[in-house]
């Protein structure tokens, strides 16, 4: 096997010439930005007046320690995706944070200060509860797990259970909560929906039950949602159907206090549901007796529990968000209230007395293209004159997160939201002003007989002056930068002064992102440049992003449009907006009563150089946008060509229908594979903006094998239903959209998916979960015409009689995959790579060359002349062919590659919990000259030639002169 | 002469037989859906097709086919000749560049009982009518089944498959359908090959094992080219080591 594996080595090496990054091009071209995720558990850590750490455990199953003044992570763990992985608690006490994962089926402690495992324990199963920290005469040394029929207690030093018990009548009492006071005792609160809570108290030291005792209560069915624990271990209740607060000593459970809020002067708005929210600064000492109770969605009260007694401390309405913090000894409380539409002041207050404090106000400025403020997060600090100072993290609907300090700055924001891309596009920047201008000039050629020369002429001078004082300008501002020192030197990118540069390679990168929120990112440096939230997109919300009108058509503006589709309803809204800006359009989309089925972009424009979108309701009627008079004309008279196809995956039904002039449509074809068999799992067209520039491949013997360029062409993939390993299979079909012919049909029998699938120009590559051996392989399919072409100078699929000729040809693939993209460039010369996302977090680009189905096995004359590798089953993977060195990308869910002005560059964007941007040269750069290029010798050669050339010259005409006086 | 006559009845009841016989044949082959069929391992299914000058499908007959089942299913098509009515609207639906369509029921190839094979729906498919006609009626249709025998989808294309407006004055050949007919099952996609792979790597250490001048290393076999390389790079210095790559490149690039 060394030997084989050896020969392969040398094989590649003598194929292609190593091409990786040099040391000093790291960062050059390529960025990385690395997200959290949405923010569900955040602590700051306050041991030291000067940390700068914010920990932070995410919905995305990330933990992660933020700078507190730049916003950059510290360190960042992720952990499985899915519910495996999800973190249901987050403590923190001193250098340990406790984290329960996976639905309390791991403990783990980290380090806060380096982020490193301190120790991780596998706990019994059973759903989690709840956890808290235990403390006993003031240090913290426990932490206490509730289970649905179990209480654990563990070491907080190195994870040992201390003790276990199970938890009386757990089959039919729903514990939920679990609470310490610092005494020494662990109360265990659980609930018989409607009937009475029970409370279990273990003694910490052994995890005897001291005292178990029931108390009727009929309203209750949710402890954690409507109670808290307040100071001398009273747990208080609110009840939202008789309006009214109920308090319960746990020291002595006796019974339910009831005291209605109207005899605290209190009115409660009747549909909303008040909750509490209690403080515990230290889990070794008893909660305060101050808690915040929420009387409505803008109306938050400062109580104070004394000797039994309510007493209210202060009444804040309006109120967005309330929040304690400790520093010290001493504890505020934090309250944002709106200032006006844009603005919201945050004040602190004295959480014992409710008196403001002075000097305390702070300022944060509500983003108009943001979301909703959603939670408050403090971080209160004592100042050298003992008073208390404070910052916040606000962390807002669309997942963003700010910090902000006094007096309103922002240190730093975190467009979290970018952690999730759901789809993107890549858009060409405009030209600068000057460029416009000569356009515009050209592009006007309808109205010279209109104008007549004269203010042609006029147009032509001013436009060349415009572009004399720009050049001017650009001159002097180089004379001025070359003045000052290197560093100062800085090409802010600033939507102002975006254009497109000389070759193409700086483009606006349209994020959409599953919260709703749309980025607009320059793609050189990483910067956002505009971000816009949708804030009425439905949760389970599929996305298609479009581009309508590209920035070619000046001076029209650029026009993209979100298709935004409810997955359970199908109806579908329209966002349409200019990807530059990020700016909505003027134009109104057209309102959508009817669920979606498909939308097609179809490659005519109207008068305005927009695309015509095609919306296919679930009449099967077909609506135009934009749908002028023009449009609808070009409609009708195209209409008998404009095919298109639908997927019904729950019926196995592919159809195809065809439009008719009064854009009603007719059903053409059907393909059903019945559901028993087989589902549908993709369908996979190609890129319409792929370019194949060569229409064949040159044969050893110089013949030429045509290529079966169908752009029609549909990869359908389908997986069995039998899961069984020695029947599970995937299919692929390979369907002409147009005409539903049936062009290939095949079964890869022993595999099963998850099946990636890249569709491109004469072939299709696809990666499966092979059952039989156990490893992941690569299949390629391509299709060949045959040694004459049917007509070389048109495709249509109702004209192409013979089926082509298929080749196929498996290979072995050591890792698996998460996704899988081909490059694409401006024309289509330069050959194409596969890109491949790895769990990894490597992002691999694979020659298309390998995975060739004309590999031959045994090497001829012929196939040496043709470049063929000679077959090798196995596709190894070379660490140079890692195209993210050592930047990996984490959960990798897309790749979208674009092409740039160069022929030779792609531009690469990887998405997933990161974003990583870079150029692929699939080819080298073979149209680009060497940084290092050595100007000065070829031009002093040139130069040094030319006067050789003057100097003989010369003495040849002298020598000729001598010889005919001779 | 009395007994000439009984051979004469004989002779015309043979006639008589014969041409009741043919009279049965034709019969048969006009009929759709045929029970007596069906029990012969097989049955037969109705193929329609529809071509009219609004576009709105009216299926009517055009032949049955009869389906093979078993391991290897195999089919065989009988099909009516186009009236004459059939033939002039032909013509009008491919003047005005109307579809003509064809369409089969859903079965169930590997079914052992009768009922079983029919399933509700149909699989359509469709090409230009002005195809159809210029191509004189010769299709090409293909029923596709996937791996457990079900039929999935049906194909039709004409030979020669383009419109180029030319007449078919000859109505004639708007007559008979001359049609090529296929039943394809899903082929199997190959597996990597590492069985032959290693063989071959075998054979080829075999080889070497027996020419002991191949044994030898690779520098002992090519010390003579390697010294003055690695002389000659020497005399020449590192400077120009990233100078190969953008020659190389565009070599790769010109190569696909």
């Amino acid at each position: 096997m060394a030997k084989l594996i050896l020969l392969l080595l040398k094989l590649c090496i003598l194929f292609f010439a190593v091409h990786a990054v040099f040391e000093d091009q790291v960062g050059k071209f390529d960025w990385r930005q690395q997200y959290v995720g949405k923010v569900r558990f955040s602590h700051f850590d306050t041991q030291l007046q000067s940390s700068k750490k914010v920990l932070v455990a995410t919905e995305s199953n990330v933990f992660a320690a933020l700078n507190s003044r730049t916003g950059e992570l510290f360190w960042r763990h992720v952990d499985k995706t899915g519910p495996e992985g999800n973190i249901d608690a987050l403590l923190h006490h001193a250098q340990d944070a406790v984290l329960v994962v996976g639905n309390g089926r791991m403990l783990r402690s980290w380090d806060i200060n380096v982020g490193g495992l301190n120790w991780e324990m596998l706990l019994d199963t059973g759903s989690f509860q709840s956890a808290c920290l235990v403390g006993q005469q003031g240090t913290v040394k426990h932490v206490a797990v509730l289970k649905k029929t179990v209480i654990s207690v563990h070491y907080l030093s190195n994870g040992h259970q201390k003790w276990v018990e199970n938890l009386p009548e757990s089959e039919t009492v729903d514990y939920q909560t679990v609470y310490s006071g610092g005494n020494g005792q662990v109360f265990v609160l659980g609930i018989v929906p409607h009937s009475h809570i029970t409370i279990v108290v273990y003694s910490m030291e052994d995890g005897e039950i001291i005292k178990q005792v029931s108390v009727e209560v009929s309203w209750l069915s949710n402890i954690p949602a409507s109670c808290a624990v307040v100071g001398q271990g009273m747990l208080m209740c609110v009840d939202s159907t008789t309006m009214s607060l109920n308090t319960l000593d746990l020291h002595q459970q006796l019974q339910m206090t009831q005291i209605p809020l109207q005899s605290l002067g209190l009115e409660v708005d009747p549909d909303f549901h008040p909750s509490l929210v209690s403080h515990q600064p230290n889990p070794a000492q008893k909660p305060l007796s101050e808690f915040f109770l929420q009387l409505g969605p803008e109306r938050y009260l400062l109580l104070q529990l004394n000797n039994g007694q309510i007493v209210t401390l202060r009444d804040f309405k309006p109120a967005l968000l309330a929040s304690f913090a400790t520093t010290g000894e001493k504890t505020v409380a934090a309250v944002m209230s709106p200032k006006n539409k844009t603005a919201c002041s945050i004040n602190l207050f004295s959480a014992d007395t409710g008196r403001r404090l002075l000097d305390t106000t702070l300022i944060f400025t509500v983003d108009p293209s943001g979301g909703k403020p959603e939670r408050l997060h403090v971080q209160a600090f004592l100042k050298k004159d003992d008073s208390v100072g404070y910052r916040v993290m606000v962390q807002t609907e669309d997942h963003a997160l700010t910090f902000i300090q006094q007096p309103g700055r922002v240190m730093w924001t975190r467009e979290e939201a970018l952690s999730d891309v759901v789809t993107m596009e890549m858009v060409d920047l405009p030209l600068t002003g000057t460029q416009a201008e000569l356009e515009g000039e050209f592009g006007k050629k309808a109205a010279i007989s209109l104008d007549g020369l004269l203010s042609m002429v006029l147009k032509r001078l001013s436009s060349q002056l415009i572009m004399l004082q720009a050049w001017i300008a650009h001159l002097w501002k180089l004379f001025y930068d070359a003045r000052k020192p290197r560093s100062q030197v800085k090409n802010e990118v600033s939507i102002e002064n975006l254009s497109r540069d000389e070759f193409n390679l700086q483009k606006m990168m349209v994020m959409v992102t599953s919260s709703g929120k749309l980025f607009g990112i320059d793609s050189k440096t990483g910067g956002i440049l505009w971000k816009h939230y949708l804030d009425n997109v439905p949760k389970n919300a599929a996305f298609k992003l479009m581009v309508q009108r590209t920035t070619a058509h000046f001076p029209h503006p650029p026009q993209c449009t979100l298709l935004i589709k409810d997955k359970d309803t199908g109806l579908a809204t329209l966002h349409v907006f200019n990807p530059i800006f990020g700016r909505k359009s003027q134009v109104t989309p057209p309102a959508l009563p009817q669920p979606i089925l498909q939308s097609l972009l179809l490659p005519f424009m109207d008068q305005d150089y927009a695309k015509v979108l095609l919306l296919v309701d679930d009449q099967y009627k077909v609506s135009a946008f934009p749908s002028t008079k023009n449009v609808l004309q070009q409609l009708q008279e195209m209409a008998s060509s404009i095919f298109f196809f639908l997927v019904d995956s729950s019926q196995g039904r592919l159809s195809g229908y065809r439009l008719r002039t009064d854009l009603s449509t007719e059903q053409v074809w059907e393909v059903v594979v019945p559901t028993e068999v087989q589902k549908i799992v993709t369908v996979k067209g190609k890129r319409p903006n792929e370019h194949v520039h060569s229409q064949g491949r040159v044969m050893g013997d110089r013949s030429v094998l045509y290529k079966y360029l169908n752009p029609n062409l549909l990869a359908v993939v389908t997986e069995s239903t039998d899961v069984h390993q020695e029947r599970s299979f995937i299919g692929i079909l390979l369907i002409d959209g147009v005409t539903g012919r049936i062009i290939h049909e095949a079964v890869q029998r022993k595999a099963r998916g998850p099946v990636h699938v890249v569709h491109s120009e004469n072939w299709v590559v696809y990666e499966y979960w092979s059952t039989k051996s156990r490893r992941n392989e690569f299949s390629v399919i391509e299709l060949y015409e045959g040694m004459e072409l049917y007509n070389s100078t048109v495709f249509s699929s109702l004209d192409r009689p013979h089926a082509p000729q298929v080749l196929q040809q498996s290979y072995i693939f050591p890792s698996s995959i998460s996704t899988m993209e081909a490059t694409l460039t401006e024309k289509g010369i330069t050959s194409r790579h596969l890109l491949i996302g790895l769990p990894s977090g490597g992002i691999l680009s694979l020659p298309k060359m390998f995975l060739d189905p004309r590999r031959p096995e045994i090497i001829s004359e012929q196939s040496r002349e043709e470049n063929l590798i000679p077959y090798a089953p196995e596709l190894i993977i070379r660490t140079e062919w890692f195209i993210n060195y050592n930047q990996t990308v984490g959960r990798v869910r897309g790749i979208h590659t674009a092409p740039s002005g160069l022929e030779s560059t792609c531009l690469v964007v990887a998405y997933g919990l990161d974003i990583y941007q870079t150029r692929v040269y699939p080819s080298k750069q073979f149209d680009v000259l060497k940084d290092d290029y050595d100007y000065m010798l070829i031009s002093s050669v040139l130069f040094a030639l030319f006067f050789a050339t003057m100097i003989s010259k010369r003495l040849a005409e002298v020598k000729l002169l001598n010889r005919a006086w001779r | 002469m009395a007994p000439l006559l009984p051979f004469n009845v004989a002779v015309i009841s043979i006639v008589l037989l014969l041409t009741c016989a043919n009279l049965v044949s034709c019969n048969n082959g006009r009929r759709v859906g045929d029970p007596l069929e069906a029990e012969l391992s097989g049955f037969s299914v109705p193929l329609e097709h529809s071509f009219e000058l609004d576009d709105v499908a009216k299926f009517q007959s055009r032949g049955s086919l009869l389906l093979k089942t078993g391991r290897e299913p195999s089919v065989s098509l009988t099909q009516n000749q186009l009236s004459e009515d059939d033939r002039s609207k032909l013509k009008e639906v491919a003047a005005v560049d109307g579809l003509y369509r064809i369409r089969v029921p859903r079965v169930f190839l590997q079914a052992d009982r009768q009922t079983e094979w029919q399933m509700d729906g149909y699989l359509t498919a469709f090409v230009r009518a002005c195809a159809m006609v210029e191509s004189h009626l010769s299709d090409v249709i293909t029923l596709h089944t996937d791996v457990s025998g079900y039929l999935i989808g049906v194909s039709i294309v004409t030979l020669p498959g383009a419109c180029r407006g030319a007449e078919v004055e000859d109505e004639v050949d708007l007559e008979v359908f001359n049609t090529t007919l296929s039943i394809m099952a899903p082929v199997n996609a190959p597996g990597p090959e590492t069985a032959l792979f290693l063989e071959r790597m075998e054979q080829e250490s075999e080889k070497k094992g027996k020419n002991p001048q191949e044994q030898k290393s690779f520098f002992a076999k090519y010390w003579m080219y390697i010294v003055p390389l690695v002389l000659f790079l020497m005399m020449s210095g590192a400077q120009d080591q990233s100078g190969g790559g953008a020659g190389g490149g565009a070599a790769n690039g010109g190569g696909r």
